[in-house]
């Protein structure tokens, strides 16, 4: 899948790649044996937030899980 | 005012399964409307929660009528963020999504919840909530009457997506192949026939007028 950077998806796909199976081998089974994919993702992250800023996309300073806080019960 | 949905669905895959391919849904055959994803943010808590926010960019088309009142200029895009919790302990997942443009159109906000089938342990249950609100003067409820339709028939679209992504990753052949393939087929018959008809016809007018 494409990144919102044009010159951001080969970052990504290597990123996902490793995330993937980190996720699925290590982390679901409760593995705590730190992240193997921090330093793509930080390569990845430099790319893409660079393109989020040229491209106004407005998510600065939206709160995590942000609207959840309004809805009532559950 | 708000409109309100909510159902419950279910996926064929284990919780772990239904989880991994919920990093894997794009693309598939029924997310055309998915331009981009990126992950923009990810963290695992002390307590061993993995909490990410995803970027997607859909394409949005306005209805036919609403088009009129709305600015000429308005993308053809629109920007969505999609906030995850995975918790491995609890086998649950929550997912908030909600459109970061063109909101005061048209907001939609979702929340799942993600968890074992209490019935069948190989199954995913996802409660699937929905909340949709207009502040367009005077065209809110028609605007939210819209939303909620298309709504519904995205979460269709998104759950096939879904089913044929975790069919893929447990290793069996999509169910689409075969029925589906066969439906498209037939259909991309019958508009190439179409087309003829149309290029028939006008050639008969042309002859008319010469």
């Amino acid at each position: 899948m494409n990144s919102v950077g044009e010159g951001c998806t080969e970052l990504k796909r290597e990123y996902d790649q490793c995330f993937n199976r980190w996720f699925a081998e290590k982390f679901l089974k409760g593995e705590r044996s730190g992240d193997p994919c921090t330093e793509l993702f930080k390569q990845y992250q430099t790319c893409v937030q660079k393109a989020i800023k040229e491209k106004d996309i407005p998510i600065d300073g939206v709160e995590f899980m942000g609207p959840n806080k309004e809805k009532p019960g559950s | 005012m708000v409109k309100y949905f909510s159902c419950v669905g279910f996926l064929k895959g284990t919780w772990d399964q239904v989880f991994a391919a919920f990093w894997q849904r794009y693309p598939n055959p029924y997310s055309n409307h998915v331009l981009t994803e990126d992950i923009v943010f990810r963290e695992v808590t002390p307590d061993n929660r993995l909490l990410s926010r995803r970027l997607l960019t859909k394409t949005s088309r306005a209805p036919r009528w609403a088009e009129k009142f709305l600015p000429s200029h308005m993308a053809r895009k629109a920007y969505i963020i999609e906030d995850s919790v995975v918790d491995p302990n609890n086998r649950t997942m929550v997912t908030l999504t909600w459109n970061i443009s063109h909101a005061r159109v048209m907001s939609v906000e979702e929340r799942c919840v993600y968890r074992v089938n209490p019935d069948n342990s190989n199954w995913t249950e996802i409660k699937r909530e929905a909340w949709i609100s207009s502040s367009l003067y005077g065209l809110s409820r028609a605007v939210q009457e819209f939303g909620l339709a298309r709504f519904k028939s995205s979460v269709t679209k998104t759950m096939k997506g879904f089913e044929y992504v975790l069919a893929k990753m447990q290793g069996e052949t999509p169910t689409r192949t075969l029925a589906e393939t066969a439906t498209e087929r037939a259909r991309e018959t019958a508009l190439a026939a179409k087309e003829k008809a149309k290029g028939f016809a006008s050639q008969a007018q042309k002859k008319q007028y010469v």
